[in-house]
């Protein structure tokens, strides 16, 4: 019955319930934006590192993020194949430049030179045209997001990076960069040239671990033997550029303060709505209690009605967060949704009702029994 | 052995209760002692202010005595905190406010359950439960009925219906007639008396509608927290039968 009741009682007062749902509705969605902002950062942030096949990243010192990296030494690759438990160590050039579009204008770009063959890190998501087209001449691929940033139509369109001319041959889907600049993806030796790069530089090595070796202590073999670089894990370099992104500059701590505020408002609206529904009902709380009801019997009541309104808000609030995740899909800044975000929604939504029904628990437990005699 | 020598359902020795605080203090009961019977109807009556309701309250476990010792159904109530109290009130104490204080979004039947509910009944067992005490007070036809739908007549008889669903030891009954007209008001106390006939349930209604007095076995009088008079209608049934049917005659004729 204290279902029936909780349930009775949300839908008694139907202007009420609309609040209530409104207000649930309105913090879901905030904190599903702005946490699916942060995970489609955190995305953005890390994916070059995640989708590398290197253990060991050895970079220039104070390297902050992927992007932006200063250039290091050949030597450094070749010392680093020399060191015991090394199987690869494959040399990655990336820079900020600039591209020409074929209609006009320039616009900032990163370009990204591997030699796919090494596997240390090539384009994934291919949509159109393939890897290995990227040996052509002039080839690069980009992600089909950019395209009208870009000036493009699609593959087999031309451009300018410098004073070189380059070719579209193939097309990712969701790679995408945090700092808004397209990736363009090409081979080793053209985005030297690209960048006017001189050949005995490159911007990171990728080094990768023969079986049995742990990467922390390749790691410091290795930082012993460059003193000129800085050598990480995978894993650390991951944590730096994150810090970076979203602590250092206060993007991650905008978007987390934006959720915690979305999760107050929701709080205060539901707890004021459940607040004054109670207080409506408080004749029959007393009464309740009257016929011997315990004090637990009328929590149950009061949460079984927050937990009613969570699920109903969270159903709205999902659906319209979850449309507004299709329709940033295809955007430069994609806001994401994963089972586990789903999860930790639900989760706060009946956290944030479970604790706006405290004020009304506190209202109901003040009440005086003897109140159903004065009617 | 008669209904006054068996042993009773409620005991109450010198009650007495404070209300109020610092110079607003005044002691609305000074001292009441009363018992209640197992099958009888007492009636407690008395001007406003006389401390009715402060010794219903306190009968029925809602407020606690200043002074002086409650027992019901063979429990004392000394020492016995909120959630004590609670216990004892939904296993041996039924109650009818004035007000009916029916649950408007709840159908009879359901008003009925939650009383049930409430001690832990559920299930089939407490849906029958709740029908049977709904068929006993006549209104087998409005299980499904909310409260609104129902005449002031019919929703005091789905409170009375709610009492009686958990068989208590104890039916307190505040003003019961006093949102009724006259005939529901006669019917409501017709259904009372008849529920007091159960050898093992005393019925008490606090009230000062003179019409409830031919319904009594008993009547307590109370003036300024003391009870100051109790008079004993041992025919009060028989007569309140006769007086039904007569009105029913004349309504008929």
């Amino acid at each position: 019955m204290t279902v029936t009741l909780a349930f009775r009682n949300l839908f008694h007062d139907r202007v009420r319930l609309a609040v209530t749902l409104i207000g649930i509705l309105f913090s879901i969605v905030l904190v599903a934006v702005q946490l699916g902002l942060y995970l489609g950062a955190r995305t953005m942030i890390i994916s070059m590192i995640d989708r590398s096949d290197g253990d060991l990243w050895i970079m220039a010192y104070g390297t902050k993020n992927f992007e932006e990296a200063q250039p290091i030494s050949t030597r450094e690759r070749f010392t680093a194949l020399a060191t015991p438990g090394v199987l690869s160590a494959s040399p990655l050039v990336t820079s900020f430049t600039d591209w020409r579009k074929p209609g006009g204008g320039t616009t900032l770009v990163v370009v990204v030179g591997t030699d796919y063959e090494d596997g240390a890190l090539a384009p994934w998501n291919v949509v159109a045209g393939d890897v290995t087209g990227l040996g052509a001449r002039d080839a690069v691929m980009v992600d089909k997001t950019y395209l009208a940033e870009l000036g493009l139509n699609g593959v087999g369109d031309t451009a300018q990076i410098g004073g070189s001319r380059v070719r579209v041959t193939g097309l990712t889907e969701g790679i995408r960069s945090f700092t808004v600049t397209p990736f363009v993806f090409t081979t080793l030796n053209r985005a030297r040239s690209l960048l006017n790069m001189p050949a005995d530089n490159l911007t990171y090595v990728l080094v990768k671990l023969q079986p049995g070796y742990e990467a922390e202590a390749v790691r410091d073999a290795l930082r012993a033997k460059l003193p000129d670089s800085e050598v990480l894990t995978k894993a650390e370099f991951r944590t730096r550029s994150l810090n970076h992104w979203l602590f250092a500059t206060g993007a991650g701590v905008a978007l987390i303060g934006g959720a915690v505020l979305g999760l107050v408002v929701g709080t205060v609206i539901v707890a004021q709505t459940l607040y004054s529904s109670t207080k409506d009902h408080l004749n029959e709380f007393a009464t309740l209690r009257a016929l011997g009801s315990s004090s637990g019997y009328i929590h149950r009541v009061i949460l079984a009605q927050a937990g009613l309104s969570a699920l109903l808000g969270y159903a709205l609030g999902m659906s319209i967060a979850l449309t507004i995740v299709y329709l940033s899909h295809n955007t430069a800044l994609p806001i994401m949704m994963t089972p586990g975000l789903a999860g930790l929604l639900l989760a706060l939504t009946f956290g944030m009702c479970a604790i706006s029904a405290v004020s009304a628990i506190s209202k109901v437990m003040r009440i005086d029994p003897a109140m159903v005699f004065n009617r | 052995m008669t209904d006054a020598d068996a042993p009773s359902v409620l005991e109450a020795r010198d009650i007495a209760k404070e209300l109020g605080q610092g110079a607003g203090r005044v002691r609305a009961l000074k001292g009441v002692s009363l018992t209640l019977n197992p099958g009888e109807l007492t009636l407690l009556m008395g001007p406003s202010g006389s401390g009715k309701t402060t010794l219903l309250s306190i009968l029925g476990c809602i407020l606690t005595p200043t002074e002086g010792s409650l027992s019901i159904a063979g429990q004392s109530t000394d020492g016995l905190g909120p959630e004590g109290l609670a216990a004892l009130r939904r296993r041996s104490i039924g109650f009818i406010f004035q007000s009916y204080n029916l649950f408007p979004t709840l159908t009879a039947e359901e008003n009925v359950r939650l009383a049930l509910d409430v001690r832990g009944e559920r299930g089939s067992e407490a849906i029958v439960r709740a029908q049977r005490a709904l068929h006993q007070v006549g209104l087998r036809h409005k299980l499904k009925s909310y409260p609104a739908n129902l005449s002031g007549g019919e929703q005091q008889r789905v409170a009375v219906a709610r009492a009686l669903a958990g068989s208590p030891a104890v039916m307190l009954a505040d003003e019961p007639t006093a949102a009724l007209d006259s005939e529901n008001g006669i019917a409501v106390m017709q259904l009372l008396s008849e529920i007091a006939r159960d050898k093992s349930r005393a019925v008490l209604a606090v009230t000062h509608d003179p019409r409830t007095i031919p319904f009594a076995n008993r009547i307590l009088r109370i003036e300024d927290g003391l009870i100051v008079g109790e008079e004993r209608r041992a025919e009060g049934v028989e007569t309140v039968h006769e007086l039904a049917r007569n009105r029913k005659r004349k309504a008929n004729a």
